[in-house]
């Protein structure tokens, strides 16, 4: 019983990076505009939030200055990408290197001592009920806060004036244009959110998941979010759903890994990114369903006529 | 014009890092010239400079082939793993260790597996419609744990004290440097070879020419009947071979064994080196041996002034957001226009 409870909370804990970055991303790639370098920005996030727990600033303080130094990045890329036309693919990878580069340059004097991580909640009454306790109401305010953002984020797509505005700049911002609404500001805005929940999902790893720095210690994951927003043909709950496909996956690896399987741990590690590729060739095979939901003028520059 | 993006980003990345190094409290011009002069100071400094340019500026070209088809192939640090991975097994363990056949054999073996590595996103992409970028991507993240697995368990050293490290490769699966007190070496030759193929390739050849139209017009390619699959092929194929190459090449070169930690980001940084290049071969050399200072740079102020190494992909970074910037400003002509109300007014008067 402890093993499911501790799989199923380890699943929803793991996923929540993930969920946090590909919901940003997905908002961005809604507006038409691909922003490869969630890494980075993620490295961003997570090096400045460790950053202001080690320097005693209170923990809403320090995920708030993992946000703003995600969106601080992204505005790199939104200067390129959406004032300067460059090829989104080159801008998003130069601040994937450029943020972990920065991200290590800031991190250098952290040390490698773990920090007190962010606590879970405590409800009187409803966390101690026994099992649905420790399977729903022992997280910390950021899983919640996922959820949360998850809820909030298709209630804007779908079910608000600026939402739809938004889908119709991803899929025409000539039209849009000619209508009147502000394309690139808009993009902006959307790429300035994007960053801000990329920042959000590396304050997670670095004051809550891992609760240390480590250079790098993304470890793939701002790549991954980008493979979840295809994997969900750029729909809000297929997000959510495929984030704690892939949380499980990572907990069934570092189980695995405890439990002393036979088989090397290098290939346990391989799982989440093997996982990703064929997950990746499932979807993709079926170019009707991944047309349906993608965002007509993704990654292609737009420059307002006249 | 498409010179002069690549020479102001240098410029402004230079000033940008002069206010980042005054900012970090050393003077900026004795920082600077350790950065990008004290390195060339030397014989030997040369020697590492081409030594590091080289790897870089072959990578730059099979990739180049692949961008200018819009194949975007961002895993040659994997390719160049598999590269590595492959040469090195054959220089450890084929039954004649003294064969005068064993570097051609790890030349071939290195730039099979790259290739190898590189046809499992090509046969996505062109088959199964998958993103090149993500899969290639995840298959660098598999490659290294191959190499963690390979270096901690089956090929590690038996006689090297537990470290994660194989056996020295034999003398003939190495490069003899030119020079026993330098670390240059004759697969400097493989890259001077290689700019030749690609110029050849990109600008003198139909295929190449078709590949280009691949990737500025997609449509317009369509409409000629030019296959996409063909292209998506064809650059896989040229990043993954010159990533093995590349791989083959540090391994009987410098390194002359395998550890958890072959490249110093090589596969990333020639991605820059395309872009700076201009996805053309001369642009590659001169892009190349930039970056390549870039990274002595970074080795050198770690070692005297004790500047973080991370520098260098900072300067990667600024690097290319200031080319990528250079470009709007010489490919678009900035005019200033009017609020729409002002018009208005006069057409009213």
């Amino acid at each position: 019983m402890d093993l499911i409870i501790a799989i199923f909370t380890g699943t929803v804990i793991a996923a929540t990076p993930l969920i946090f970055a590909a919901l940003g991303e997905l908002v961005v790639e809604k507006s038409g505009v691909l922003n490869l370098g969630i890494e980075g920005m993620m490295l961003m996030g997570a090096a400045l939030a460790f950053w202001a727990v080690t320097a005693g600033y209170p923990m809403p303080v320090a995920i708030l200055a993992g946000a703003l130094a995600g969106a601080a990045a992204s505005l790199l890329f939104g200067v390129l990408a959406l004032t300067f036309l460059t090829n989104q693919y080159a801008a998003g990878l130069a601040l994937a290197i450029f943020g972990s580069g920065v991200s290590a340059f800031l991190g250098r004097g952290f040390g490698s001592e773990p920090i007190e991580a962010l606590r879970g909640i405590n409800v009187p009454v409803l966390s101690d009920l026994p099992l649905i306790g420790p399977l729903l109401f022992r997280f910390d305010p950021m899983v919640y806060l996922a959820l949360v953002m998850f809820a909030a984020i298709s209630w804007f797509l779908y079910r608000t004036k600026a939402g739809l505005i938004l889908r119709t700049i991803g899929e025409s911002p000539q039209t849009s244009h000619a209508i009147g609404y502000p394309v690139i500001r808009i993009r902006y805005m959307a790429v300035l959110f994007g960053g801000a929940m990329a920042g959000l999902a590396g304050a997670y790893l670095s004051v809550a998941y891992t609760p240390l720095w480590v250079e790098n210690m993304t470890a793939g994951k701002g790549w991954i979010a980008l493979a979840l927003v295809v994997f969900a043909t750029w729909r809000p709950l297929r997000i959510l759903l495929g984030a704690w496909l892939f949380g499980g996956m990572t907990i069934l690896q570092l189980q695995g890994q405890a439990l002393g399987l036979e088989v090397p741990s290098e290939l346990l590690s391989a799982l989440p990114y093997l996982a990703t590729i064929i997950v990746l060739v499932l979807i993709s095979r079926n170019r009707q369903m991944l047309a349906l939901h993608f965002p007509a003028s993704l990654a292609k520059p737009f420059r307002p006529a006249g | 014009m498409r010179v002069a993006a690549p020479v102001l980003a240098s410029v402004l990345t230079l000033v940008v890092g002069s206010i980042f190094f005054a900012s970090l409290g050393h003077d900026p011009l004795p920082t600077l010239y350790a950065f990008f002069v004290e390195p060339l100071n030397s014989l030997n400094g040369l020697s590492e400079w081409l030594l590091k340019a080289s790897p870089l500026i072959l990578i730059a070209c099979g990739l180049a082939i692949g961008f200018r088809a819009n194949v975007w192939n961002i895993g040659a640090e994997g390719q160049f793993t598999m590269g590595a991975i492959a040469a090195s097994g054959v220089g450890l363990f084929w039954p004649n260790p003294d064969s005068v056949l064993l570097l051609p054999l790890m030349f071939v073996a290195g730039m099979g597996a790259g290739m190898a590595w590189a046809a499992i996103p090509a046969f996505l992409r062109a088959r199964m419609n998958t993103n090149e970028i993500l899969v290639t991507l995840m298959m660098t993240y598999i490659a290294t744990l191959f190499l963690s697995y390979l270096v901690h368990g089956p090929w590690r050293d038996p006689a090297g004290f537990n470290y994660p490290q194989t056996a020295l490769l034999p003398t003939a699966a190495l490069f003899e440097s030119f020079d026993p007190a330098y670390r240059l070496n004759p697969s400097i030759f493989i890259t001077v070879v290689a700019v030749f193929v690609m110029w050849l390739f990109t600008d003198r050849s139909f295929l190449g020419y078709k590949m280009s139209v691949s990737g500025a017009a997609p449509l317009a390619a369509r409409y000629a009947g030019f296959r996409e699959s063909a292209a998506v092929w064809i650059g896989l194929m040229a990043g993954g071979a010159a990533a093995g190459i590349a791989g083959m090449a540090e391994a009987a070169g410098p390194l002359g064994q395998l550890s958890p930690q072959i490249s110093p980001g090589y596969g990333f940084a020639a991605i820059i080196v395309a872009f700076i290049g201009r996805l053309n071969a001369f642009g590659i050399v001169l892009g190349g041996l930039l970056m390549s200072l870039l990274f002595l740079g970074g080795e050198g102020v770690q070692m005297t002034l004790g500047l973080p190494s991370a520098l260098t992909r900072i300067f990667q970074g600024i690097l290319l957001f200031f080319l990528l910037a250079a470009d709007f400003f010489i490919f678009y002509r900035i005019r200033l226009i009017r609020p729409a109300r002002d018009t208005h007014a006069l057409e009213t008067a």
